[in-house]
């Protein structure tokens, strides 16, 4: 039974991760409605930034400051000079164009900070956590922060009037020009805030997984399946998905027989496509009503 | 009376397809306009073009400013609202946002008063203000997009085939409703139809378009009454 | 009121596409296909080995094209059937001492029944959420390679080591006559060849028949295709099975002409591969398949040759010059050539 529920808390820590990527996720594809493979390269070359911002003697918060306006910027620089070309390209395209996207990032980042291991600070300290040895107060924080965020996303979308005309512009881009939404300027905004939500994944997950250039590519994975599972339109779902995922990764390392390291992933993603077949919208999804 | 729209030597164009050749015709501020003509004859084109949503060469002026190489968002934002075939709803929204984002340019005061106006003109949407706009029956989504094309408080309103696959009874509530906002609110209104007897009912003005070209016009109440018209034009 | 029904769907893969477009013309076939049977002659044997792996990937990014150009069905795990037909190939080869054409077959069919199998679930799932269960498949498929019981016919880690055949001795002595010898890597290139146009062929009339009908049509329009009478379940599971048995046989080239299998050989790097092939290439455009595999075999080479630390980023690069020149891919390239001789044949 301790067994049990220490494996349970050890996959909420490492679902935190997951968790905040995932939010990453949804939140571009509720601006493009596709998913980006590239995100994660995104969020690793935004963490390597503010590594280098804190070698060159910033403090951590300045650092991640200036950080979060970088990303911001890059994602909408990105889009502008990459993708608003391809807007009238087929879809499959465009993911050819992620595909391009994530060459480029990942083997500069190789090329300017090469592929040693880095350690990277974490502001909230990692002595454990309220006395469990599971939790560390890095991870508590982590948890903390992807609360916050995934808060105040649902309030932006919800409330502001800037939330709203982007999930227009998402949803039916004809009629949402047709309102007086700038369509191009919403997507370029969705980079944006994505990568700048990124970046923010990214810099918390560094201190646990060490800084490199390939740190986010099988944590893009996971954030995809917490995504998909939760539901690519609920970031309440993503986050959720994200914990369920540790969650499963971990109990399925444990209790399913000859499943090693190596088989944890494809063994979560199995369940995760079980769920999907049930329940195809995702668990917090809002299902399409199409009329027919 | 001025006119609040004026096409000149209107051609637009499909890929290598030209769709409307040459058209000419204006609308007065505060009059009710409707364009008639069969299937394919460009009507719907025509309100694209206005939009700048086709590919169009010639000349579109609205209140004295040229639209033309504008982008359909700025068009819109000067206060030209369009309705279009097909309705435009956002499915995965609620009705309520769906009227918000009717008024999404303008700034925030007197939201909240436009859309208790839009829920006495069409009670029902209040009825269903928070359910998924998708999930609402035809009639119900025609009358969503024409509440949240008037959230714009638009000074001229475009509307395709308001009437298409709605029940005869509702038809003739939503002209009745756009009649009103005509005289009360001072809506320009370009109405295309089909429903050719319905439209003329409530038009002032009325142009026949065929194959893209303006083949007729004249008073909505003359073109009514003339029997030649009516037979060898709108078929009844 | 009609009934509202809960769905997921997605916009359409890929825009239709007009059924002629789908082929070449019948001249411009033969003359690829007379240049194919004649480079051989004029260049070195790795040359030859390069020309057999572009015949093999380009057999898997066919395959691709069928299930995504033709049904509208995103995959991201053709790298799991490829790597089930090459290991078939390989063990029948070295373990049960068949010809190694025999085991083609075999790779074919249990693929076929590996991907109608998988397609059932898949049934399911569209889009995006298709493109993570085939994921999870490719993901899968070099650890379940690896797995300790099944060591025994995998070679586990190692994998297998496969004979390249020799060719006929019909073929020898007939050009002995000449005073020739034909190599290893030479013959197998012309087996490779003739298996390969032999399926494009086949893939051709599949698309052309009521069957590939019925792939365009749940790719344009999933409930009107049922509506008109289409099987759906059936046929996308078809579609899947299809794609699978063809993936499977070039698996089973490419293991023969590598003469090596082992589970990294076929890791998700390769589906994304075929992925960008079929994008390159052109979208339900087969002849497409073969240009888009030249892209992904020669251009991470020409990369390399750039700059060997930015390898990555100018693969990228030259990636996203292709994509804005030719959005649609080869067959966009294709098009515009036949508009311009159309305009000439005019004058």
């Amino acid at each position: 039974m301790d067994l049990l529920l220490n494996q349970i808390l050890a996959g909420i820590s490492t679902g935190a991760i997951y968790a905040c990527m995932a939010l990453a996720v949804v939140m571009i594809y509720q601006a493009i409605d596709h998913l980006n493979f590239a995100q994660g390269e995104m969020a690793m070359f935004s963490t390597f930034i503010s590594w280098q911002l804190m070698q060159w003697g910033l403090p951590y918060w300045v650092a991640f400051a200036i950080t979060l306006v970088l990303s911001f910027i890059g994602g909408i620089v990105i889009e502008r000079l990459l993708f608003k070309p391809l807007a009238k390209a087929p879809i499959l395209t465009n993911v050819a164009g992620f595909i391009a996207l994530f060459a480029i990032l990942n083997s500069s980042a190789g090329l300017i900070w090469d592929f040693t291991i880095k350690e990277y600070p974490t502001p909230f300290g990692s002595s454990p956590f309220l006395g469990s040895q599971l939790i560390s107060t890095h991870q508590a924080g982590m948890i903390g922060v992807t609360v916050l965020l995934l808060i105040a996303l649902y309030v932006f979308f919800r409330y502001t009037r800037i939330g709203l005309a982007m999930r227009a512009a998402a949803s039916v881009p004809e009629s949402a020009r047709l309102v007086g939404i700038n369509t191009s300027w919403m997507i370029a905004l969705g980079w944006g805030m994505a990568a700048a939500i990124g970046s923010i994944a990214g810099m918390l997950i560094a201190p646990v997984v060490f800084l490199e250039p390939n740190m986010m590519v099988s944590i893009l994975l996971y954030g995809f399946a917490a995504a998909v599972l939760g539901g690519l339109t609920s970031p309440f779902g993503a986050v959720i998905g994200g914990f369920l995922v540790g969650i499963i990764e971990n109990l399925a390392g444990t209790y399913i027989p000859g499943v090693g390291n190596e088989l944890k992933l494809p063994i979560a993603l199995a369940l995760i496509i079980t769920v999907l077949v049930i329940k195809p919208a995702g668990l917090f999804g809002r299902p399409v009503v199409k009329r027919v | 009376m001025t006119a609040l729209l004026n096409i000149k030597a209107l051609n637009a164009y499909y890929g290598q397809v030209q769709a409307l050749h040459g058209l000419e015709f204006s609308l007065n501020e505060g009059s009710v306009t409707t364009l008639l003509g069969a299937n394919g004859a460009g009507k719907t084109t025509t309100l694209r073009a206005i939009c700048n949503m086709v590919r169009t060469t010639g000349a579109i002026e609205f209140a004295g400013a040229p639209l033309s190489s504008r982008p359909t968002e700025n068009i819109v934002r000067l206060g030209i609202a369009h309705v279009p075939q097909g309705r435009g709803t956002f499915t995965t929204m609620t009705v309520e946002e769906n009227l918000e984002l009717g008024a999404i340019t303008r700034s925030k005061a007197g939201i909240a008063a436009d859309i208790e106006r839009m829920y006495a003109y069409f009670p029902v949407l209040k009825q269903r203000h928070t359910q998924q706009a998708g999930t609402l029956s035809g009639g119900e989504q025609q009358m969503l997009a024409v509440a949240r094309a008037l959230m714009l408080r638009p000074r001229l309103m475009l509307l395709d085939e308001p009437s298409f696959g709605l029940a005869p009874l509702i038809v003739r509530d939503l002209f009745r409703i756009l009649g009103k906002i005509n005289r009360e609110d001072k809506v320009t209104i370009l109405v295309v139809e089909q429903n050719a007897q319905l439209a003329l009912e409530i038009a002032d003005h009325a142009y026949v378009i065929e194959t893209g070209r303006i083949v007729m016009s004249g008073k909505a109440a003359e073109i009514a009454d003339n029997e030649d018209i009516r037979k060898s034009y709108l078929g009844y | 009121m009609s009934a509202v029904q809960e769905v997921v769907t997605e916009a359409p893969v890929i825009e239709a596409v007009p059924k002629r477009a789908m082929t070449l013309g019948a001249g411009t076939s033969l003359v690829m296909l007379a240049l194919l049977i004649l480079v051989p002659f004029f260049v070195k044997n790795f040359i030859i080995f390069q020309l057999t792996m572009l015949l093999v990937y380009g057999l898997a990014v066919l395959a691709l094209n069928i299930l995504t150009g033709g049904s509208g069905q995103f995959s991201l795990g053709q790298s799991a059937f490829y790597a089930v037909g090459a290991y078939t190939s390989a063990i029948l080869i070295e373990n049960a001492g068949m010809n190694y054409a025999l085991t083609l077959p075999v790779a074919g069919f249990i693929c076929f029944l590996f991907g109608f199998l998988f397609g059932l679930p898949a049934l399911r799932l569209s889009g995006v959420y298709l493109a993570l269960a085939t994921f999870a498949l490719a993901t899968a498929m070099p650890q379940i390679l690896k797995l300790g019981y099944l060591e025994a016919w995998t070679g586990g880690v190692q994998g297998l080591v496969v004979t390249k055949p020799d060719p006929p001795d019909i073929v020898q002595g007939v050009l002995a006559w000449f005073h020739l010898k034909m190599s290893q890597d030479m013959w197998f290139y012309y087996f490779t060849l003739a298996i390969t146009v032999a399926i494009y062929v086949l893939s051709l009339n599949l698309l052309r028949s009521r069957s590939g009908r019925a792939f365009m049509a749940i790719r344009d329009n999933e409930i009107a295709a049922s509506a008109m009478g289409v099987d759906v379940a059936l046929y996308k599971t078809l579609a899947f099975g299809v794609s699978a048995a063809i993936t499977g046989i070039a698996g089973g080239l490419g293991a023969i002409a590598v003469q090596f299998v082992a589970p990294d050989g076929y890791t998700i790097t390769l589906a994304i591969s075929l992925f960008l092939g079929m994008v390159v290439g052109g979208v339900g455009w087969l002849p497409g398949s073969i240009v888009g595999s030249a892209f992904i075999i020669f251009v991470p080479n020409i990369a390399e040759g750039i700059s060997k630390g930015l390898s990555g980023a100018v693969f990228g690069v030259i990636l996203f010059i292709v994509i804005f020149l030719v959005p649609h891919g080869a067959r966009q390239v294709a098009m515009v050539a036949q508009h311009l001789l159309g305009r000439l044949k005019k004058r």
